[in-house]
């Protein structure tokens, strides 16, 4: 008989190696599904995981939006791992994101045409408090009257969506746009513009704000009372209570840190490549941002690095339905086994299979 | 007569230990027989083995003559092999007589099985009423279900794991006389306990383990305490040096504590009042459930009370959170200590920091300081003599004793002033709790206030100046713990509860 056996220490070398085999195992199974769909399995990896980067005619397009797809994940994702590593899990970050946009494009849209270099600072700011404050939600509720934050968060993306939904086609519709819905274009107002930094890299305020937000998630989990704070609880909330953690701070704290992050990138988003406020500007962003944040296995570093790999299977997945003509929901399905497979492969980490008759012990 | 159950060479290897070794005796009908040995001498292996929860590596068992192979705890129970464990696996919400019915293969209608439960609790003088509710049963009674889930089986071996762990001493005494009676029907008694006292009362025979081994066997009856000590301990054990000390003033005081349960079967704490002088140890006894958690809660700060409830040197502090408290010098060990006093997949330097924070200066602005909590980790490591590779491996890597030296080391060497610690040696081996009782009492004599909560009598009264005990979140008056007898301590921890009248026929 097959089982598992608990290790006495989570094995570091596992716990590195799962992300890599994680990888390999999507690659083989997407394999399997492509050539299920009648398409040629290794020309697809290659189309999903290779062409973006170097492939000699779309490279020059696609290796820029690495950057622009990878810094929203990576921002979103560590507000998240914050949350997660204390065992608070806020699911709702589309919907923050999609807040923050809005708090952020309507904050600058109302002082049109200000020419102000304080405008863009300004709608950062809106942006942050946005979903800072779509999250407040979920903490308040859960600090107050013990409601579940998965849940609550969860629901409140549909909230936001359907916020969204009427903002561009009411409140924040370009008044010059002839009745298409849609607000005023960010992207061609200068003060409020989130530009491409250098030319051709896809680098923006945006992914600027998610390098530094991995700096400071790195110094805050490995060198602050906050961090280690966060980390007792996630693993031992007993001990966390014994060593004079407030649990109710601990949770508004995570929440509203992710909150304000996924608002921030909800804003870099509708100043830069998206451009104005749309019905369809909510882009799946911030549930991905999930599946990054446990790719890199909540350790800053790791997501930066899970955030480029999802951001390239995004660019890939794009190219993959242009060239082979697979279907969306495939890619969907391939982007979905790197987290079913990545959890499978967890468990290697903390257990060890052991083949022989099981004991109580 | 031949031997009941036969044990011959079974050996049991675990990773990294053996736990049994070539382990061999025999246990007569209507004996009582005892297994004596220290925690980790494998004792709870051998007797997991005799009921099919374990496979042994090599050697046999025969029962009654016939080779015994139990591959399952039921197969064990068939052959009329039977176990009340020391954690009772209960359903608090369901009544006695619907606990019984779980636990067996085809449970008559109820009203059937409260009849056979009263038959028997009548005949063997355990009095319990099949219909309450097993979460408003105190420890003892707990116990008493389980034997009685056991009788119902009419088991010819009956075996006990440390079953006096959670009973006063005149529940002791009636289990006892309970024992006896059914050795006298010719039900063989296997008795697991590290207490030689009573060993030496109601056993006939002993078999001595120690590191998995089978070292000696006697007749405890023959032997005193301090014989039976030396071959379970394999050497003389040093007794904790009390140095005569003056009291100084009083540290903290208590008036009229009471908190509400934190949860439904939880215990309230209720009027406590007391006081602790500089250098004095205070001991409270009572057994496990009677609100023991909920005042060491109370005193760490993880439940805040009224502001005066607790005084330390006359400033109310029963409102701070446990932070505040460790500023003034007010420390606490908890009872458990993976979960709650440490965290059990962090490392020995982070859970040095998990309450020396403050106290050390381990936090400058909130930045950590790991050189200076790697130092204080070393240093606990180092004075208390915990076993450990390094300061870096995890605390679910230590064995029980050596995490708690680390873990009241991590606080005495925090120079409390008031220092307040949960079952302190609970499943330590005697060498490790002999320094951390010393500990405490080196504490103490530097001029800490030191409370004690303990299930284990003898070492409250080895280590206290005065003694009190907890019975259903009420404590006693504390008396001076010079000269006090174990049956005084039992009517202070409550007596036998609903047990007064109980009396055993025949």
């Amino acid at each position: 008989m097959i089982r598992l056996e608990k290790r006495p220490a989570p094995s570091r070398f596992w716990a590195g190696l799962t992300p890599v085999l994680a990888v390999l195992a999507t690659m083989a199974a997407g394999a399997v599904l492509f050539a299920a769909l009648g398409k040629d399995p290794v020309e697809a990896i290659r189309t999903i995981f290779w062409d973006p980067l170097f492939h000699e005619s779309f490279a020059a397009y696609s290796r820029p939006q690495l950057m622009v797809k990878a810094g929203p994940l990576i921002l979103i994702a560590i507000g998240l791992s914050l949350g997660f590593r204390a065992g608070i899990w806020n699911i709702g970050a589309e919907g923050q994101y999609i807040m923050g946009a809005i708090c952020g494009a309507g904050a600058g849209l109302a002082l049109y045409p200000s020419e102000s270099f304080l405008l863009f600072p300004l709608m950062v700011a809106a942006g942050a408090l946005g979903g800072w404050g779509w999250a407040m939600i979920p903490a308040v509720l859960k600090t107050r009257f013990g409601t579940n934050e998965i849940l609550v968060s969860l629901m409140l993306v549909y909230v936001a969506e359907n916020i969204l939904a009427s903002v561009s086609s009411g409140l924040l519709r370009n008044p010059e746009g002839m009745g298409f819905p849609g607000s005023r274009n960010l992207q061609q107002w200068a003060a409020a513009a989130n530009p491409e930094l250098i030319a051709n890299t896809g680098m923006h305020w945006g992914v600027v704000t998610a390098f530094v937000a991995v700096i400071f998630a790195y110094v805050l989990l490995n060198r602050h009372m906050l961090g280690f704070q966060i980390r007792l609880t996630g693993q031992s909330p007993r001990a966390a209570r014994f060593a004079g953690v407030d649990p109710a701070r601990l949770i508004l704290i995570c929440l509203g840190l992710s909150g304000a992050l996924a608002g921030a990138a909800g804003l870099f988003e509708v100043a830069g490549p998206a451009g104005q406020i749309s019905i369809d500007f909510g882009s799946g962003y911030g549930f991905t941002a999930i599946i990054v944040a446990f790719l890199g296995r909540l350790h800053p570093v790791g997501i930066l690095l899970a955030g480029l790999l999802m951001a390239l299977t995004y660019i890939g997945g794009e190219l993959a339905q242009l060239m082979l003509g697979l279907p969306s929901a495939a890619i969907q399905l391939f982007q979905g086994m790197l987290l079913f497979f990545l959890l499978a492969m967890d468990m290697s980490a903390n257990y060890r299979v052991r083949i022989g008759k099981p004991e109580v012990a | 007569m031949t031997p009941l159950l036969t044990v011959e060479g079974l050996t049991k290897a675990y990773p990294g230990v053996v736990a049994n070794d070539h382990v061999s005796f025999d246990v007569m009908p209507g004996e009582v027989h005892a297994l004596l040995g220290e925690n980790g001498a494998g004792k709870s292996t051998l007797v997991k083995m005799i009921y099919g929860l374990v496979k042994p590596d090599s050697g046999r068992m025969t029962l009654r003559g016939a080779p015994f192979e139990p591959a399952e705890p039921r197969a064990a129970r068939a052959e009329g092999v039977a176990m009340v464990f020391q954690h009772f696996s209960l359903f608090e919400a369901l009544n006695v007589a619907e606990n019984v019915a779980l636990g067996m293969e085809a449970p008559p209608p109820q009203h059937q099985l409260a009849a056979r439960i009263r038959e028997v609790s009548e005949t063997y003088g355990l009095p319990l009423d099949p219909g309450r509710i097993v979460g408003d049963l105190s420890a003892g009674e707990r116990q008493r279900v389980e034997i009685i889930r056991c009788l119902l089986q009419d088991p010819k071996l009956l075996i006990m794991d440390e079953p006096t762990s959670v009973l006063t001493p005149q529940e002791v005494g009636i289990l006892f006389e309970t024992l006896r009676k059914l050795a006298a029907e010719g039900t063989a008694i296997l008795y697991i306990s590290h207490k030689l006292e009573e060993i030496r009362a109601l056993c006939d025979a002993a078999t001595i383990l120690r590191l998995g081994k089978v070292v000696d066997s006697c007749d405890p009856r023959e032997k005193s305490a301090a014989e039976l000590a030396e071959m379970m301990v394999g050497a003389k054990l040093r007794r904790p040096e009390r140095a005569k000390r003056a009291l100084g003033e009083v540290v903290v005081e208590l008036d009229g504590l009471s908190l509400p349960p934190a949860s439904p079967f939880g215990t309230p704490l209720r009027d406590i009042s007391f006081r602790v002088r500089a250098g004095e140890v205070l001991g409270i006894g009572g057994v496990a459930g009677n609100g023991q958690d909920e005042l060491l809660a109370a005193l760490s700060g993880e439940a805040q009370t009224r502001p005066e409830a607790i005084r330390l040197h006359g400033a109310p502090i029963g409102h701070l959170d446990p932070n505040p408290r460790r500023r003034i010098a007010v420390l606490a060990a908890p009872e458990e200590r993976l979960g709650h006093a440490a965290a059990p997949d962090m490392s020995l330097t982070e859970n040095a920091l998990l309450t020396a924070a403050i106290r050390q200066g381990l936090a400058v602005n909130g930045f950590l300081k790991w050189p200076a909590a790697r130092a204080f980790a070393e240093k606990i490591i180092e004075t208390f003599d915990v076993r450990t590779p390094g300061a870096g491996n995890a605390a679910r890597a230590l064995s029980g004793g050596n995490l708690q030296k680390f873990v009241i080391g991590r606080e005495v060497l925090q120079r409390p002033e008031l220092l307040v610690v949960n079952q302190p040696t609970w499943g330590v081996d005697a060498a490790a709790a002999a320094a951390i009782r010393q500990a405490l009492l080196d504490l103490a004599a530097s001029g800490a206030a030191v409370i004690v909560i303990s299930q284990d009598l003898d070492e409250l009264l080895e280590i206290s100046d005065r003694f009190a005990a907890l019975n259903e979140g009420r404590l006693t008056a504390p008396r001076p713990a010079d000269g006090l007898t174990l049956e005084e301590i039992g009517l202070m921890m409550g007596g036998a509860h609903d047990m007064e009248v109980a009396h055993v026929d025949g």
